[in-house]
């Protein structure tokens, strides 16, 4: 498919870094797939769907700073859903959201909800004012924040705050975040044993989008992130590339 | 009835299949080749490797049509000196690795050649249709082509295959011209170049405005470039251009194909590999067949 117009119908300032493109179209798609967001000119970049209409995003360079200086009326062209998604199962649920990874969970926290699934949510951020989509997860179940500054919740990384749960009693972790985050988090399952409970969206490099170019595959399994993900369960990941290495856009490998 | 064999030996290498993935498809790491060696393909052949660090075109950098694919990927890879690791990881996969390789001078192609360790044949990628100084800027001339074909053979002590671009008046003068330089085999063909613009913009889609198209749509135009190549040289034609069945795998035999690669199609089908070949073991079953009486028969089937 070529991409799909969507206009920008309304900008939200989340936070200092983070914005909220609300479009025109609703792409059918499932919590944890996402879109190839064309930046007509500048780039064509991976984006989760934050809401069934919106993308959310933090500025890091030049294709995320021209979107958040987009207006309404603006336009960009989307190609996808893309991806598998989260596979919804469970009862007694823990949502995992670092920084921006909040994005692709807060879809999958208000599907959970209508699941009448118990939710807590650990959110984690840099700082209190780079919370993203506070109130909306409080919504869907119980939250807890966490600040590498201590200015809000919890003082220190978000695994601290897991230590607080018993985390046997949750049937289901669904995390998205930085990747050294990720890769605690995954760690501190592994000593539960329950990495097979997990599912992790990933972030790696993408070109194609679509599974053929090669781009975006970890190692050792030679997974495409775009297309056998971005979701993939813990006991997967516990033995790959996560953590340690990506790629950069020439293919070398970078150690984290 | 005796079973039909679908092992071959192709310039010397061996391959339990006539399958074969093609360059620039999920090629970039040796984990990715591994995996798709596992998935029953007969040889893979790497992302196209060049002397230095590329990054390739601008995003957007593909796009599925629905008539096939248009990619303007702009060669990304790190360099032939980062590329030996992804290379040992491919080789444990039991399946030949062919690396794709490509430059701007004979020299550049040597140079590569020499820094590689473990490639079981090289293909000269002299057609990529969407890079400025490098691809099908150089094979569309048959004097360069012939020289890199021959630098290459004189560097390499495995067999060289040269990759042909369509996007030439004819392609038969660049087979030549390849043949001449000693390659082993040549494989046709690469993508045909084309452009895809957004309406509701006028935007190019491309990053790189224009690429090259593969998949279904050209089928019948590598059809009929294996065709001509066969009749006209004396060594084996690889054939690749939207095969995505196994009787496209049998129509390009039937052309003069020794081998098929296979890139787009496994968009829709991981299995695509494993799927063909036994496909076209079940084939050649059916009618008592082997490899050897479909390649090129078409060409017995009408008067010279
Ligand atoms: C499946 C998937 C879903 C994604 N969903 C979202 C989303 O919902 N919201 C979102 O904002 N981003 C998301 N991303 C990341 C996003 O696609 C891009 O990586 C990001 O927008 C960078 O593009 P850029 O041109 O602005 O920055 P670049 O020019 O590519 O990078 C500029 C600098 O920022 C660094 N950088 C790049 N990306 C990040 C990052 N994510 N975090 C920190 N530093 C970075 C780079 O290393 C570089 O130094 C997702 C990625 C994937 C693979
Ligand atoms: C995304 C993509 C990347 C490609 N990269 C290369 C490459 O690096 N080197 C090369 O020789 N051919 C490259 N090709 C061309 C293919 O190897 C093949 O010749 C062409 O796609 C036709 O075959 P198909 O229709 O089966 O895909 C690429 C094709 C695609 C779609
Ligand atoms: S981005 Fe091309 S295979 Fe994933």
């Amino acid at each position: 498919m070529k991409p799909v117009n969507a206009v920008i119908k309304e900008v939200i300032k989340e936070t200092p870094t983070i914005t909220t493109l609300i479009f025109d179209i609703k792409p059918d798609a499932i919590p944890g797939q996402f879109v190839m967001v064309w930046i007509r000119g500048v780039d064509e970049v991976p984006m989760a769907l934050s809401h069934p209409n919106s993308i959310t995003v933090q500025r890091v360079g030049d294709a995320s700073e021209t979107l958040s200086n987009m207006k309404p009326g603006d336009s960009i062209g989307l190609r996808g859903p893309f991806g598998n998604g989260f596979e919804l199962t469970g009862q007694r649920i823990m949502i995992i959201a670092g920084g921006v990874g909040a994005a692709p969970l807060l879809p999958l926290a208000h599907q959970l909800r209508l699941r009448d699934a118990k939710i807590s949510i650990l959110l984690g951020a840099k700082t209190s004012k780079e919370l993203l989509f506070e109130e909306q997860f409080s919504r869907s179940g119980e939250l807890k924040a966490a600040t590498d500054d201590g200015s809000k919740g919890y003082h220190g990384v978000i695994t601290g705050l897991m230590d607080k749960y018993d985390l046997n009693s949750f049937d289901m972790f669904y995390v998205c975040g930085p990747e050294m985050m990720m890769r605690a988090v995954l760690d501190m399952l592994h000593v539960n044993g329950l990495e097979n409970r997990s599912q992790f969206s990933l972030h790696r490099y993408f070109k194609c989008g679509i599974g053929v170019c090669g781009s975006c595959t970890i190692d050792p399994w030679g997974l495409r992130v775009c297309k056998d993900g971005p979701v993939f369960y813990g006991d997967i990941l516990l033995n790959s590339e996560l953590g340690k290495y990506h790629r950069d856009v020439t293919g070398k490998k970078i150690m984290f | 009835m005796t079973q039909p064999e679908l092992s071959i030996e192709l310039t010397g290498l061996g391959m339990k299949n006539p399958v074969i993935l093609a360059a620039g498809i999920l090629g970039t790491t040796g984990a990715s080749l591994k995996r798709i060696a596992g998935s029953g393909v007969g040889a893979v052949i790497t992302k196209s490797i060049g002397t230095i660090p590329e990054k390739g075109h601008p995003n957007p950098s593909l796009v599925a049509l629905e008539c096939g694919l248009l990619n303007a990927m702009g060669l990304p890879n790190p360099s032939y000196k980062e590329f030996n690791d992804e290379l040992a990881t491919a080789k444990e996969g039991d399946v030949p690795v062919i690396v794709s390789i490509f430059g701007s001078h004979p020299d550049e192609f040597s140079e590569i050649i020499e820094g590689l360790e473990g490639a079981d044949a090289f293909e000269l990628n002299l057609s990529c249709p969407h890079s400025q100084q490098y691809g099908a800027a150089v094979g569309t001339d048959p004097v360069l082509v012939e020289k890199i074909t021959k630098a290459a053979k004189t560097t390499a002590s495995v067999p060289i295959w040269v990759k042909l671009t369509p996007n030439v008046t004819d392609i038969v003068t660049i087979g030549e011209a390849a043949s001449r330089g000693g390659a082993d085999a040549v494989v046709a063909i690469n993508t045909i170049r084309s452009m895809a613009i957004d309406i509701h913009s006028g935007y190019p889609i491309l990053g790189n405005l224009y690429g090259g198209l593969s998949g279904a749509a050209i089928r019948p135009v590598a059809v009929k470039c294996v065709y001509d190549l066969y009749r006209a040289l004396d060594i084996p034609v690889i054939g690749v251009g939207g095969v995505s069945k196994w009787e496209d795998a049998v129509e390009m035999m039937m052309a003069g194909a020794s081998a098929v690669q296979i890139g787009s199609a496994i968009y829709d089908n991981f299995t695509i590999f494993s799927e063909i070949s036994e496909a076209l073991f079940t084939f050649l079953k059916s009618r008592d067949l082997n490899l050897g009486d479909i390649i090129g028969i078409a060409h017995k089937k009408v008067k010279q």
